[in-house]
């Protein structure tokens, strides 16, 4: 269909009119322009917020005790309550689509006063008893040593990793700080490990500011006997935790005898469920960006359909001319097709590399500055191009429909007849 | 090679209705060169339009080589006539954005011939009608005697069996009428069958027969003798 002559019948006659032809490529270059910018900008938008969530194990919720609201079997209401070591195994147990459930406690928090001291040097910190799957659930780039392990819950072993800022602001510059010992509201412990929090942004600050230690060793050391603070609790990637959610709930009320309709007594945050309305909201922009990229684009390709509605109106005559020389309703039909489509895909084409030119501008200038609040690295997948691609020819064709057959509608001899 | 019999045309316009061709018999054979003339509203054209299929008639029938010319759709039209037929039109209708060349070379295009045969083939045509050295320039660039020069060129370049021409020097200032018409004289020398529409007397007295149409019917076919269409030196 696209041989060389049919290239240069093509060529010659978007040559003809030269400027006619810029003006009306532009109206496609400019939409399909709009179009993949849209996108970039929505997906720029969608990595920034995502950033924030880094690497974080979104398929997850965060559960509490809180005070029963309701009195049950003979307790009072008002009644405050533990959840056990023994609930995370009956967990573990009971529901097999949990991929981790990690039960925490803390020391410290928020303003917390000093309760960590090395030599001279003092500091208030975050202290968390935890698992060693919890580095899968909230991950965490060690820097130097190790994370906790099984044989260090097992042997309740005094150990802590810290955070870049614990080692700030107790050790001088230089000092080996892996094999050195942090005293904890009185307790020595042996540091194994350093890490930086693998998250962009957000809670930066209050995470460097972070010590682990063995859950167990935790529990020992600071009184918390098989209490449990709170748990991560995450499920497996083809399951949404949501759905999971009442019957880890519903078991928990049994085993901690809450009211079954007590909705306060244990309190969650679900990540996954926030989670997806963020990624509902750019799910969202991301149709309006097709939506508003799709109008116009189309704006343009109505240009180019009136356009060579023109066109063919005025070569009515050299049409004429055509078919008495013998050229049949389908040599016409596809030339005036063909026209439109090369004009639409190149206009096209041109509009997705000057796209791809801004976006890449915008990355080199994110990449000068640093990073950029809510914002990162703008851009569209392949799979965006093939759509734009898909949606050029599709409104080419489009386009030259109406033309081509108005072309071939006219009698040879009345065209001929035109002057 | 042309065979017609009992052929009628009406157009209609609304309520009225023109019957423009009113049962016309014609027969030619290969080789002739015969005008066709008559006053604007005789049907010469509509008459010529039917001959090449641009048109189709209401009544009658049409035999070209022998080949049966009705209800043809408009594919197989554009096929017969890129096959039998060859136009020259008063107007030249070079396409204004092409090389001659490449004018000439178009009914071959049409026929699916390679580009390097086409453009052979086109250049031994530009070459018979004299303007192998214009074979890269635009009509714009050519003078009307040149442009229809190019035009018989294009005609020519299909081989067909019928040449029609309509007003070939109806644009064309005395002197290039004369060369032109000699041209065509050649052509039919060379065997070519040729139909000339025209209202020139001293145009239709270069054929060897002339047929005259008056109020959509033959008022006279004759054979005449053919005067040479020597480009005249006082002129």
């Amino acid at each position: 269909m696209f041989n060389r002559d049919r290239w240069n019948e093509i060529l010659e006659a978007l040559n003809a009119n030269r400027f006619r032809t810029f003006l009306t490529a532009f109206g496609v270059f400019w939409g399909i322009f709009i179009l993949v910018l849209l996108l970039a900008l929505t997906n720029g938008l969608k990595n920034g917020v995502q950033a924030d969530f880094g690497n974080f194990a979104t398929n997850s919720i965060f559960m509490w005790s809180q005070g029963t609201s309701m009195p049950y079997k003979g307790l009072p209401k008002g009644r405050y309550f533990n959840f056990k070591l023994s609930d995370v195994q009956a967990l573990k147990d009971n529901i097999p689509e949990l991929k981790y459930v990690s039960p925490r406690n803390q020391l410290g928090g928020f303003r917390g006063s000093n309760n960590v001291t090395r030599n001279e040097k003092t500091g208030a910190f975050d202290i968390y008893g935890d698992y060693p799957e919890f580095i899968n659930q909230q991950p965490l780039d060690i820097m130097e040593g190790r994370f906790l392990s099984y044989s260090d819950i097992e042997a309740k072993r005094k150990i802590a990793v810290i955070g870049q800022d614990v080692i700030r602001s107790l050790y001088d510059k230089g000092e080996e700080v892996i094999g050195s010992y942090i005293k904890i509201n009185g307790i020595n412990f042996l540091v194994v490990g350093t890490f930086k929090n693998a998250n962009s942004q957000g809670d930066n600050e209050q995470e460097a500011n972070t010590i682990y230690v063995p859950f167990t060793t935790f529990s020992q050391a600071f009184n918390r006997a098989d209490n449990v603070g709170w748990m991560a609790i995450t499920a497996h990637d083809d399951v949404s935790i949501t759905s999971v959610k009442p019957r880890i709930m519903t078991m928990m009320r049994e085993l901690r005898t809450v009211h079954p309709d007590d909705k306060r007594a244990i309190g969650h945050f679900d990540l996954a469920e926030e989670f997806a309305k963020i990624t509902g909201l750019f799910n969202i922009l991301t149709v309006v960006g097709y939506f508003v990229g799709a109008l116009v684009l189309l704006s343009g390709v109505i240009g180019i359909s009136n356009i060579m509605l023109i066109v063919v109106k005025e070569r009515t005559k050299e049409i004429g001319v055509r078919r008495a020389l013998g050229a049949s309703p389908w040599n016409i039909r596809s030339q005036v097709l063909q026209e439109s489509l090369v004009l639409t895909i190149i206009s096209g084409m041109i509009g997705i590399s000057f796209a791809s030119g801004i976006i890449w501008i915008m990355n080199t200038i994110l990449d000068s500055v640093g990073p950029v609040e809510n914002f990162a690295n703008p851009s569209v997948g392949i799979g965006v191009i093939i759509i734009a691609l898909s949606i050029l020819i599709i409104s080419g064709l489009l386009a030259g429909l109406i033309p081509a057959t108005r072309a071939t509608q006219m009698k040879p001899v009345d065209a001929l007849r035109i002057e | 090679m042309i065979a017609i019999k009992d052929l009628h045309k009406s157009y209609h316009m609304g309520n009225n209705s023109l019957h423009v061709l009113k049962g016309i018999n014609f027969e030619a054979n290969e080789g002739e060169m015969i005008a066709i003339m008559g006053s604007s509203g005789s049907g010469k054209s509509t008459f010529l339009n039917i001959l090449g299929m641009l048109d189709e008639a209401d009544l009658g029938s049409y035999h070209l080589d022998n080949v049966p010319i009705k209800n043809l759709n408009e594919k197989v039209a554009a096929r017969y006539r890129n096959q039998f037929l060859g136009f020259i039109f008063q107007s030249f209708n070079l396409i204004t954005y092409k090389s001659a060349l490449d004018n000439v070379s178009m009914p071959l295009y049409y026929q699916g011939v390679k580009r390097s045969v086409r453009t052979e083939k086109a250049m031994h045509y530009l070459e018979k009608v004299g303007l192998a050295d214009w074979a890269t320039h635009l009509p714009s660039e050519l003078s009307g005697g040149q442009k229809q020069r190019v035009a018989i060129a294009r005609a020519l370049a299909s081989d067909p069996k019928v040449l029609l021409a309509d007003e070939p020097t109806g644009a064309l200032d005395t002197k290039t009428s004369y060369e032109v018409m000699e041209l065509i004289q050649g052509i039919n020398d060379e065997g070519k069958t040729i139909l000339v529409v025209t209202h020139e007397e001293d145009i239709a007295h270069m054929c060897k027969r002339i047929v005259h149409l008056k109020d959509g019917k033959i008022l006279d076919d004759k054979t005449v003798e053919q005067v040479r269409a020597k480009t005249p030196a006082h002129v």
